[in-house]
């Protein structure tokens, strides 16, 4: 029988032990001693989120698939777990083997928001494994991060040994080949870091050193190792069709945030938002062969049991084979009584009948993503989506038997007016005309309709166009949610609008982090210290003691976040190259204060630099145009 | 058709709660490709009922699910189909047809047959609570029996009953068929040992179910010991309905006992039988 970390009387007393325990359908069992490399990969946060994200599922089963590795997972434990290992000083454990953390060769950490910079050092601390790659020996397992803050990897440098720039298939190989070499050539932890910066993608902060301007911002990267690269390009996989795919994903035991099988239908979007960090970072457009979905979606469903399907990507009503792959999954699923939850879809006569066969249309929702309030702002941000658009989707959902929708805006966009956010208001007012306008009043089911309109508050991101931009204060954002609430109390169907906003504080902080630089290393170490943890858990933020940290640091979160930053500013990321050049980021920038709009990929290419990657969307031969917005 | 599934859960898979359990049959059914029958309406749903929900942390060789199938193989093929599905610490037992007029094992459920390995050292280390000093001396089993004896020899047994709207006090005597130590395997353990164990008999209907920890837990304090927490092991050994008509004396057997006599299944094991029938 598997011995577990934890003895009964603690597995008791905490929360869900099953988060704890492993033993999962489909997760994998190895005998440790034919193995050559122990990596155990965390996702920092519950096990409820992590066991949600694709992307480690997609690298457990590549790292599984090879004979000499055995992949391990490590989420964060929650605060009552949390406070027993910490008193009773229990090493951190992996699920599988149940064995300490610190016992690996390698810990791979997966980056996929800034606020969960403090449950990185949880996970360190809790596995005792020095929070500073510079304190770390010989025993300690290699500290790898990867996912979309890794491209903005500074603020956390000092943590890791390692980054992985870009999508964990390609390179992975090489480097655990690296790591069998030089541990056989009897070399050291600093010859293995040495030789793994030779790797494309591969990036060892410790080879750097920051260096700024007396005003603060960053004159440039002085090296510490004359053979580290000056720039390191993202990893990418062109074929997306023939690459790994976890057909047997791990099914957990209780109820997880995403709790279904997911199909990733392509990487990447042709949209371009201005906004929108993914859309950069995962560029050119590369989609998967329809029929190889097919095969995975009916494969994964057999060997998980899972009753609903759902389809992943950005933009997804851009994927050329998404007819045909709905009429697929229609027909099988039908048989087999399992559920397809759906992605936001472009909301047009085809999405509906699919959702109306999918959907109990009574009781679900349509989403709209305008973002902005006025067709102005849509222009700056260069959203796609019009007024007529939404106006006559919402009329033909209607017409559908749809009563409730959603809508998605953000608060702060560059250049934002008063004007701009009372335009929220007006346009869930009108969308609720026009439910009036086309129900008749003996057909209204439930006699009414309800929008409710979310906003969020815009945080400019590293490698988008937007990088440039100042972001708001925290009285200012709350500021535009009193205008936008005062604007929507002002129409004529308020009864019909329920509105909602975020909090603006976490939302300043992220900002922070997002664009920050090595300086905020000590800030995130101190305010860990001081007790945050699970920063993106309103329950457990505290702004109060982030800001205390800050002021313990001798550092002003404001320098990060409302300053407009230079053309000629150099960031903290520009070391690393996504594809896209900071040139075409910069000429987008200029045409978002111009409101002029660009074109999708497969309308017009933009010049954005990432067809140097010799495939996808900027290949694509021409029938594949499509002929809509 | 209507199957049940009797199976054993044991080691990890204790700290998998009833809801958890019921989700891991669902899928591990869709796996096994067993035609289940599913409800009616807009979202249909496998037509799945389980006996008496096991408590977070106990052990069981007794659990029991129902479910309807539009079509099968054979009962012996089903269970092993399942058990390919299984996880370690989840095993299926038995697969049984039952009739058509068989009530659902929720209904069914009378009584269930639970064991108690304990560390015995506790009654030694225990700690008194009223002068929280330890209690006066250890004792061996034999003394054990016999106080577990005279205890379930008294007219009533009464304990605090937590409840939604604070304390009631509860007597436990009329829900316990039978109370005492015997020397048992351990059923998840490949040994030969055999462990003395508390043995009870307890009622598990849903009107009047007894949990077996309260029993312990009263004769415990009738020891003038406090066990750890979390230092004894629960094993639901069997689940039982009873034949006996309104006004007959109770004749408990297993949920799986009435079984098409053209099965395949595999007749339960005698010394599973908890010999209730008389």
């Amino acid at each position: 029988m598997r011995k577990l970390a934890l003895p009964d009387e603690i597995l008791m007393q905490v929360e869900k032990p099953a988060r704890y325990i492993g033993n999962e359908i489909n997760a994998v069992m190895k005998d440790k001693s034919s193995v050559d490399i122990r990596f155990c990969m965390c996702f920092p946060d519950i096990y409820e989120i992590g066991m949600s994200h694709l992307g480690i599922q997609i690298l457990y089963s590549m790292f599984n698939s090879w004979e000499d590795v055995w992949c391990e997972r490590v989420y964060s434990p929650w605060t009552d777990l949390d406070k027993i290992l910490r008193t009773k000083q229990i090493p951190l454990f992996a699920l599988e083997s149940q064995e300490p953390v610190k016992s690996m060769d390698f810990l791979g950490i997966t980056l996929q928001y800034e606020m969960c910079y403090t449950n990185i050092l949880q996970i360190l601390d809790l596995s005792q494994i020095p929070l500073s790659a510079a304190d770390r020996d010989e025993k300690d397992p290699i500290v790898i991060g990867g996912g979309p803050c890794s491209y903005n990897p500074e603020p956390i440098a000092d943590f890791f040994d390692l980054f992985y720039i870009g999508e964990g298939e390609t390179q992975y190989r090489r480097l655990l080949d690296l790591y069998k070499e030089n541990r056989e050539a009897g070399g050291s932890r600093m010859d293995f870091l040495k030789a793994a910066v030779s790797l494309p993608g591969i990036y060892a902060p410790l080879f750097y050193e920051e260096e700024y301007y007396p005003d603060g911002t960053v004159k440039g990267r002085k090296k510490l190792y004359e053979k580290a690269p000056d720039t390191i390009l993202k990893e990418i996989v062109m074929d997306v069709s023939d690459t790994y795919y976890p057909v047997k994903p791990v099914v957990p035991f209780i109820q997880i945030t995403q709790d279904r099988a997911v199909l990733e239908l392509q990487r990447g979007c042709i949209r371009g938002c201005r906004f929108c960090q993914a859309c950069q970072l995962y560029r050119p457009v590369r989609e998967r062969d329809v029929e190889i979905l097919k095969k995975y979606a009916a494969e994964m469903l057999r060997n998980t049991g899972y009753d609903e399907i759902s389809l992943s990507s950005l933009s997804s009503s851009d994927y050329s084979g998404l007819d045909e792959l709905l009429e697929f999954l229609l027909r099988e699923c039908k048989k087999k009584h399992i559920n397809i939850s759906l992605p936001s879809l472009r909301i047009d006569a085809f999405s509906l009948d699919v959702m109306s066969k999918v959907q109990d249309v009574k009781k679900s929702s349509l989403t709209f993503a305008p973002e902005a309030g006025s067709q102005r702002l849509r222009d700056v941000i260069n959203k796609g989506l019009t007024r007529e658009d939404i106006l006559h989707g919402a009329a033909l959902a209607f017409e559908g038997g749809w009563t409730r929708v959603k809508l998605y805006f953000m608060l702060g966009l560059p250049t934002e007016t008063e004007e701009d956010i009372l335009g929220i208001g007006e346009l869930s007012n009108e969308i609720a005309a026009v439910f009036f306008d086309t129900v008749p009043k003996e057909k209204r089911v439930n006699g009414r309709v309800q929008i409710v309109t979310s906003t969020s508050f815009f945080i400019p991101k590293p490698f988008t166009p937007f990088q440039w931009a100042r972001m708001c204060t925290k009285e200012e954002f709350i500021e535009k949610a009193y205008q936008t609430k005062r604007g929507i109390m002002a129409q004529l169907n308020q009864k019909s609008i329920k509105y909602n906003w975020h909090e603006a504080d976490v939302s300043v902080l992220e900002g922070v982090l997002a664009r920050g630089d090595r300086k905020l290393a000590k800030v995130i170490a101190k305010a860990y210290e001081k007790g945050c943890l699970f920063d993106s858990w309103s329950e457990c933020f505290h702004n109060d003691i982030w800001m205390d940290a800050f002021a313990a640091c001798g550092v002003d979160p404001d320098f990060y976040t409302t300053r407009e930053r230079g053309e000629d500013e150099v960031f903290p990321w520009d070391f690393l190259d996504c594809g896209v050049t900071k040139e075409f980021l910069l000429r987008e920038w200029k045409k978002a204060m111009t409101q002029t709009v660009s074109p999708n990929c497969r309308k017009q290419c933009q010049g954005c630099g990432a067809n140097r990657f010799g495939g996808g969307v900027c290949f694509e031969s021409k029938e594949h145009i499509c002929d809509e917005n | 058709m209507k199957i049940r599934i009797k199976f054993a859960k044991y080691g990890v898979m204790k700290f998998i709660g009833h809801l958890d359990v019921m989700r891991f049959f669902q899928k591990a059914i869709r796996r096994a490709d067993i035609d289940i029958r599913f409800s009616e309406g807009f979202s249909p749903h496998p037509v799945m009922s389980f006996a008496a929900p096991l408590g977070v942390g106990m052990e069981s060789m007794g659990e029991y699910l129902d479910i309807e199938v539009n079509s099968m193989t054979s009962a012996e093929g089903m269970k092993n189909a399942l058990n390919r599905e299984m996880t370690e610490g989840i095993f299926v037992l038995s697969v049984s047809v039952l009739p058509d007029t068989a009530k659902n094992a929720m209904a069914s459920v009378a009584a269930a047959k639970y064991q108690i390995f304990a560390d015995w050292a506790f009654l030694e280390s225990g700690v008194d609570p009223e002068t929280e000093t330890a209690a006066a001396s250890g004792f061996s089993i034999e003394e054990a029996r016999e106080k577990l004896a005279a205890f379930y020899a008294g007219e009533h047994m009464m304990v605090m009953k937590k409840t939604k709207k604070g304390e009631r006090e509860l007597d436990l005597k009329p829900g316990i068929f039978s109370l005492d130590i015997q020397e048992v395997p351990d059923p998840f353990q490949d040994d030969a040992e055999r462990y003395p164990a508390i043995t009870m008999l307890v009622d598990a209907s849903s009107s009047g179910n007894i949990k077996p920890s309260m029993v312990f837990e009263a004769f415990c304090g009738a020891c003038g010991a406090v066990p750890a927490p979390y230092s004894y092991r629960i094993i639901r050994i069997d689940t039982l309905m009873n034949l006996a008509k309104e006004g007959e004396a109770p004749a408990f057997v297993p949920l799986d006992y009435c079984r098409e006599p053209d099965s395949s299944a595999p007749g339960r094991p005698e010394e599973e039988l908890p010999g209730e029938v008389s």
